[in-house]
């Protein structure tokens, strides 16, 4: 061997001892599905562009978060956030907020002017979106991105639906809005309002395709033995006629029947148009209330007031008789005679919305059933080339009727559409396993409350619509989004790296990763053990 | 301690890919020496075999790449080095078993004489090198104050040879020398020897403990000792799972659990006197978490759990966190 004098072996040399061999179980890197984006009902990566927000590069994460939603400055606004309740984090202090990095993102793109690149060439297909609200603009920004002409039509004189005409301006205000629809329209979206459509097979002799998003616009009635002077009105009536600039007269005793969403917004817009007292009158308990926990805290914190396990028993001039309700075994409210008058100058129903079928009732295959066109997992109905989604739709690919799940639902609907006007079939992707709490190794987190998002002062939310909660500057969302567990996905900690005792760990460099050395790896598993996110998996080894 | 507060990591991961690149560890880098490297034969899983990795990647980079390594007998040297391969990336000499201390006298004695004191040397061995068979060497090391770091790769028994007690075998483990039998099983109770304390007794310029936990507190200590001349003493816990019974994927694990039971206090010497502690994180852990994952105390559980001595191995436990102030708040 011919080394240096008094030098015996040479460096190194070990390589050619495969250790490899001696394993019986192989670690490998994966990239599990992280609760929040498992909840996302836009079905956004909420890890991944949380991961661009850590290091500061909003752009990308706000390009991250586009793929999947054109509205975060409108969702990280009116969203219920099902990411935060599902978020890993709390369980260790409390969830990230994503929502207000979201916020954050969409205002800073806003801002700074944005935009989303349309793919040059011509345009494919012509589609027709009926319905300008949050479905039906998400469908159509996914459609243009996949390369194909979308004309909207909407009856109402402005683009936005629900989020314009249900949700009040305190919780999403107009220019926000604005903004997001306009960049929408500006990657060359036809956009045709006051014009609603009546004939759909005529609509298909015209377009390729046809996404119905008409939303549930009318309020479901209940039935109150009222007088001829009560004052009964309903929610979506008061709420659209405010979005336009007008009172609805409601006047200073005002009491909102219903437990959802909708009822709170009543309420709450009421107390800013003079309302010195609004009741909410629903008919279960606080935990029963379908509304969102933060909603009823921010109405009792305005001066709403609920009266719980009640419910109108008639309407009269000025007043109402309201009767106590018990829950039964079942959980079902049973009236029990108690009668109590109450001051009324008004009374709004906020008892839920159904759908207008008056556009699908003459188009043959078109099934609706408990109220809503049924569709499935490709979003289309029973009429080829039909599809629909948002609050008007039923059936298996079907959540919930929220903004958020209506995003998704024109997500969905895009590349289905566009799928089938190729005549070729989506085939989802598999999801992911869940990250749950039990992978992560949280000993690396260190400890970081979340942050508190700024209300408005109370002076101002009960006499004005300006926004009630504000958002993070660039500190606070940062701090924010670096509380990200990134759960089940590698964020280049170096552990593996660094804690492998063989040195069977290649870093592969910054956005690259880690590959394990199978000629070396042992198989110990140190790595799995001590990744903080459980991105790493031992799996056994072929023999 | 790093002042750096990450929120998603803290600074408690070996890396973070939003400090700024001075400020990231050896270990994270891409270009650390890999002063030992991979087709050594360490068992799966070796505490020591990462140990000795951070230990020289951190001093190569304090160094400069100017080191010469010194190295007892004991598992690391056996399984770094079997002819004719060598897993080493760095100037590295192998003598005897009992006298690496003084071999690394010698190499700073000749460093010296031909005038090249830019070359810095480091000792290394196991804790029975290290705390029995080669202590004479490592005290006569100490009290001439030569220019070398000793660290000592502690696993807590002769481990090459098959799991035999050593002067830092802990009491009640079981070792091939100290069997699970009779009432008081495992190894005796007041026996064996805490070296760093002999060492700080030495009055030499620093000694400090570390484990493998904690990348960045160890490459942190060993670079602090790189910046003193003089005797330097470092050492290291790094578990065994062979001789453990533990994991093998248990091993940082271990190593942690040992700090934050109290059990194995961090902490920083210079001149005799401690300068500094790592505090523990939180609540200290009980003695027995830190034990149940281990089968060389698995007597102490099974037929019966032995409060007793589970008691016994708890007051020592907490005697080093008053006697270090281990539970000091943490800094804000």
């Amino acid at each position: 061997m011919d080394t240096p004098f008094a030098t015996t072996l040479r460096p190194e040399t070990s390589r050619a001892n495969k250790t490899g061999a001696w394993r019986t179980e192989r670690p490998v890197y994966v990239d599990l599905m992280p609760p929040c984006n498992d909840a996302c009902p836009a079905g956004e990566n909420v890890q991944r562009w949380l991961y661009h927000a850590e290091e500061g590069g909003y752009e990308a994460a706000w390009r991250q978060l586009m793929e999947d939603n054109p509205f975060p400055a409108v969702m990280g606004r009116v969203c219920y956030h099902p990411c935060q309740a599902a978020c890993n984090r709390g369980q260790l202090d409390e969830p990230v907020g994503i929502n207000a990095v979201e916020r954050f993102l969409g205002d800073e793109a806003i801002r700074r002017g944005w935009t989303v690149p349309v793919p040059p060439g011509p345009a494919g297909m012509h589609v027709l979106v009926v319905g300008a609200g949050p479905a039906g603009l998400s469908a159509a920004y996914h459609l243009v991105r996949l390369g194909h002409r979308v004309t909207i039509r909407d009856a109402a004189e402005q683009a936005g639906g629900m989020m314009r005409y249900g949700i009040p301006a305190y919780r999403l205000p107009r220019d926000v809005l604005d903004a997001e629809i306009a960049r929408i329209v500006g990657m060359g979206v036809t956009l045709e309002l006051g014009r609603p459509v009546r004939d759909l097979e005529e609509a298909l002799g015209e377009f390729d395709a046809v996404f119905l998003a008409i939303g549930a616009q009318l309020s479901r009635r209940a039935y109150i033995p009222a007088g001829d002077s009560a004052r009964l009105l309903d929610a979506l009536t008061v709420l659209r006629t405010v979005a336009g600039g007008q009172d609805p007269q409601l006047g200073r005793q005002v009491v909102v029947y219903g437990g959802g969403n909708t009822a709170m917004d009543v309420a709450r817009t009421a107390r800013r148009l003079g309302a010195t007292d609004p009741v909410v009158v629903y008919r279960r308990t606080r935990d029963r209330m379908p509304a969102q926990p933060f909603e009823v805290d921010e109405a009792e914190e305005e001066g709403v007031r609920i009266r719980w396990l009640s419910t109108i028993a008639a309407a009269g001039d000025g007043a109402i008789t309201v009767e106590r309700m018990r829950l039964d075994d079942s959980g079902f409210p049973q009236p029990t005679g108690e009668l109590e008058d109450l001051d009324a100058d008004s009374v709004v129903l906020a008892i839920g919305q159904d759908v207008d079928r008056s556009i699908v009732d003459d188009v043959p295959g078109i099934e609706i059933r408990d109220a809503a066109v049924q569709v499935g997992p490709d979003m289309m109905t029973g009429r080829p080339g039909i599809f629909a989604g948002g609050d008007m739709a039923g059936g298996m690919a079907v959540t919930e009727r929220t903004v958020t799940a209506a995003i998704g639902h024109g997500k969905r609907a895009a590349r289905h559409i566009d799928a089938w006007l190729r005549g070729a079939v989506r085939q989802p992707a598999d999801r992911p396993e869940l990250a749950t709490f039990e992978r992560l190794n949280t000993w690396y987190y260190t400890d970081a409350p979340a942050t508190v998002r700024p209300h408005l002062e109370m002076a101002r939310r009960v006499s004005t619509f300006d926004e009630v909660v504000g958002g993070l500057d660039e500190a606070t969302a940062l701090f924010e989004a670096r509380r990200c567990l990134s759960c089940g996905n590698c964020f280049e900690c170096d552990n593996c790296y660094g804690l492998c005792p063989d040195n069977a760990v290649i870093k592969l460099g910054p956005g690259r990763r880690f590959a394990i050395d199978y000629d070396y790896c042992k198989g110990c598993g140190i790595c799995v053990t001590e990744c903080p996110a459980g991105a790493i998996t031992l799996v056994a080894e072929e023999t | 301690m790093s002042a750096v507060k990450f929120y998603q990591t803290g600074s408690l991961a070996v890396g973070n890919r939003l400090l700024p690149i001075e400020q990231r560890s050896v270990q994270a880098t891409g270009d650390r020496t890999n002063a030992i490297t991979c087709g050594h034969r360490a068992c799966q899983g070796c505490g020591e075999a990462l140990g000795a990795r951070v230990v020289l990647d951190a001093a190569m980079r304090a160094t400069g790449g100017k080191l010469i390594v010194v190295n007892a007998t004991g598992c690391l040297e056996v399984f770094s080095t079997p002819y004719p391969e060598s897993a080493w990336r760095v100037p590295w000499i192998h003598s005897l078993f009992g006298n690496a201390p003084a071999v690394a006298s010698g190499v700073a004695a000749a460093l010296r004489a031909r005038g090249r004191t830019d070359i810095r040397v480091l000792g290394q061995g196991g804790d029975g090198g290290t705390v029995d068979i080669g202590f004479g060497a490592l005290s006569g090391m100490f009290e001439r104050d030569d220019d070398v770091l000793f660290v000592c790769y502690d696993n807590e028994a002769y481990m090459n040879t098959g799991v035999q007690r050593s002067g830092a075998t802990p009491p009640a483990a079981r070792t091939a020398t100290t069997q699970a039998v009779g009432p008081e099983p495992g190894n005796v109770f007041g026996q064996g020897k805490s070296a760093p304390l002999i060492a700080m007794a030495h009055e030499i310029g620093y000694v400090a403990t570390a484990t493998v936990a904690d990348v960045r507190d160890l490459e942190r200590k060993v670079a602090r000792a790189m910046e003193l001349h003089g005797a330097r003493y470092l050492h290291v816990l790094v578990p065994c799972p062979l001789g453990w019974g533990s994991a093998t994927s248990e091993t940082i694990r271990v190593a942690r659990l040992a700090v934050q039971s109290g059990l194995f206090p961090l902490f920083e010497a210079e001149r005799g006197e401690v300068v500094a502690v790592t505090p523990l994180r939180g609540a200290p852990v009980p003695v027995e978490e830190y034990l149940r994952i281990q089968k060389r105390y698995a007597h102490l559980f099974s037929p019966a759990v032995r409060a007793d001595v589970l008691a016994r191995i708890q007051a020592l436990a907490e005697r080093n966190i008053a006697r270090f102030g281990l539970c000091r708040a943490e800094e804000s």
